[in-house]
């Protein structure tokens, strides 16, 4: 029908009819800038960008429909190639979907709920070192990317020796582990606190103090708070707006409560808040939590919980998840933002009528048209880095 | 200190005791005819309001001031095949109070290519919906009327069909390339 193609009409006239004194730039999909298969149509006058029509989808892999073509433990390696360079965050909301729907819960053992905490906020650094060191190159600073690295090829190594693989996991399954943790790795990730402690001091050095760096991201596309929330922009992103939203206090899931952090918010400490100058502090400052975190959690599983011969990680893994026909919306703070999954599940089966992902970067970059429109090009390249998305969870 | 789950609970249990207020409140606004009933088996109740005050409804909670949603988290459009069912379901936070809320809408719609289940969209109530409903309308074929630009979002612009519905068959090629 006519008014089914209406908008497709209305966009394809836009790009034909441009004035004489603008151009049509595509940036991507296959440009280093937009990290990874996004291709976003420019309207330009000269350097300035007067319209941003951002296309998507080069990477969808279909997951809602995988999701419900099978059983609930068998989508979970599914959920670690959404957003791959956070597999454990994605998996761990998944998992916590189903186990509310079970009614399982608040009855794991605590050192389950221990080591899921630890491995996702390993999980969250590597996934911040990215967002910070591709942000430097972004910006034109080569070295913070290689240093970025470096820091994450330990905690990639580390988690590879906990579940075998080096990204893409599927260790925490419903109801428990695919394994617990090997001998040593407590005491490992302690000593790895201990390297990178003086490393995020370098690093803050390197880039954060950096004035060419300053020069480049304060006081470019500052988010105010409200036009943040109605895009429905969450994770650093809300916060660099300079508001206190974190999933992990609000709705303190997993053993967080126990946990003693801090939600770091924007400041403006070097312009406006929420700049980019702003979306990438709050990253560092995470990184900062997040290794706080880590520590206590080595610290109860060398006590408290300790390893002990009968411990099966396994052991409350149900056999067939049967569930009742019912509705259900888990969410959880991913690296990049809220992550949330709805279920609905249907009577005697074991396979979900409906799986819906809910991407933090698939609505985080939702409000790039509004950030980058009326900017330079060469800014506005800073402030898709400084969004950080990750196309495998934009596109699913 | 507070045990596991301990804070999830508390906004569960906040939330039950708002059901009865809100439903009332919305009655007394909207009219009876708005509301369709709660759904209680979930671990979320959930809303069923009739499609055709979706748009004010939500503008009322995102503007009353005892509510405040004014985060949309998610939008997703479930198919109920065999039954010529379809549902949107809402799903929206309050940042200040720190509450969740699902809503929900029911369309009964044939299945026929010319002639698609319509929503009123939300979009000028959040933007997030903008992109939400350009992906229902994509994958799962529900038309939202008063959408600023309603075009497929993951899919190519040329494709045929919409793959969520439980009765989609693959396609035999696309652009001459076989891809089966």
């Amino acid at each position: 029908m006519r008014k089914y193609t209406e908008a497709l009409e209305r966009y394809k006239d836009k790009i034909a009819g441009i004035d004489a004194q603008e151009m049509v730039i595509n940036l991507g999909p296959q440009h280093p800038s937009t990290h990874g298969v996004l291709r976003l149509e420019l309207v330009t006058d000269g350097e300035l960008v007067k319209e941003i029509i951002p296309h998507m989808g080069y990477l969808h892999r279909c997951f809602d429909k995988h999701a419900e073509s099978m059983n609930y433990g068998k989508s979970i390696p599914f959920t670690d190639r959404l957003d791959y360079l956070s597999s454990m965050n994605n998996s761990h909301a998944f998992v916590m979907g189903v186990e509310r729907m079970l009614g399982i819960d608040n009855d794991l053992p605590k050192r389950i709920e221990y080591i899921r905490v630890l491995v996702c906020e390993l999980n969250r650094i590597a996934s911040h070192l990215i967002a910070i060191g591709t942000y430097g190159i972004d910006i034109g600073a080569f070295t913070p990317f290689m240093w970025c690295f470096r820091d994450r090829e330990h905690i990639m190594n580390m988690l590879e020796w906990a579940s075998g693989s080096r990204m893409l996991y599927n260790y925490i399954w419903v109801g428990g582990l695919f394994y617990d943790l090997p001998v040593g790795f407590e005491e490992r990730c302690n000593d790895f606190v201990k390297y990178f402690k003086p490393k995020l001091v370098e690093l803050d050095d390197l880039l954060s103090n950096n004035q060419i760096f300053i020069s480049r991201t304060a006081n470019i596309g500052a988010l105010p708070a409200d036009v943040a929330i109605n895009y429905g922009c969450s994770g650093p992103m809300l916060r660099a707006s300079g508001i206190k939203w974190d999933l992990r206090r609000v709705d303190g899931y997993s053993v967080y409560p126990e946990l003693d952090f801090e939600i770091p918010i924007g400041k403006g400490e070097m312009g406006i808040v929420g700049d980019c100058w702003d979306r990438y502090k709050v990253r560092v400052d995470e990184v900062k939590e997040s290794v706080k975190i880590i520590e206590q959690c080595t610290r109860r599983l060398l006590s408290d919980f300790k390893r002990t011969p009968d411990f099966d990680p396994r052991g409350r893994v149900p056999k067939k998840v049967n569930l009742k026909s019912q509705e259900y919306y888990i969410r959880a703070e991913n690296p990049k933002g809220e992550l949330g999954f709805h279920f609905v599940t249907q009577e005697k089966t074991d396979i979900p009528k409906r799986v819906k992902a809910r991407g933090p970067s698939f609505n985080n970059l939702s409000v790039l048209p509004v950030l980058g429109k009326g900017q330079l090009i060469t800014d506005l390249i800073a402030i898709l880095g400084s969004i950080d998305i990750v196309l495998g969870e934009v596109d699913r | 200190m507070l045990t596991v789950g301990g804070i999830g609970k508390f906004i569960v249990w906040h939330l039950n005791s708002m059901i009865g207020e809100l439903k009332e409140h919305i009655i007394n606004t909207f009219g009876p005819e708005a509301f369709v009933r709660v759904e209680e088996s979930s671990l979320q109740p959930i809303f069923v309001l009739k499609v055709d005050f979706i748009v004010d409804i939500c503008m009322f909670l995102r503007d009353t001031e005892e509510y405040y949603f004014d985060f949309l988290s998610n939008i997703s459009a479930v198919d109920y095949f065999p039954e010529n069912k379809f549902t949107v379901v809402y799903h929206l936070a309050s940042i200040p109070y720190q509450k969740q809320l699902v809503l929900k809408v029911e369309l009964t719609n044939e299945r026929k290519d010319d002639n698609l289940p319509e929503v009123p969209s939300v979009s000028s109530v959040w933007r997030t919906a903008e992109w939400h409903e350009r992906e229902a309308y994509d994958l799962m074929g529900i038309f939202f009327t008063g959408h600023p630009d309603l075009r497929r979002i993951l899919l190519p612009d040329d494709w045929e069909g919409y793959p969520l519905r439980k009765d989609y068959k693959d396609p035999e090629s696309y652009h001459g390339i076989s891809i089966k």
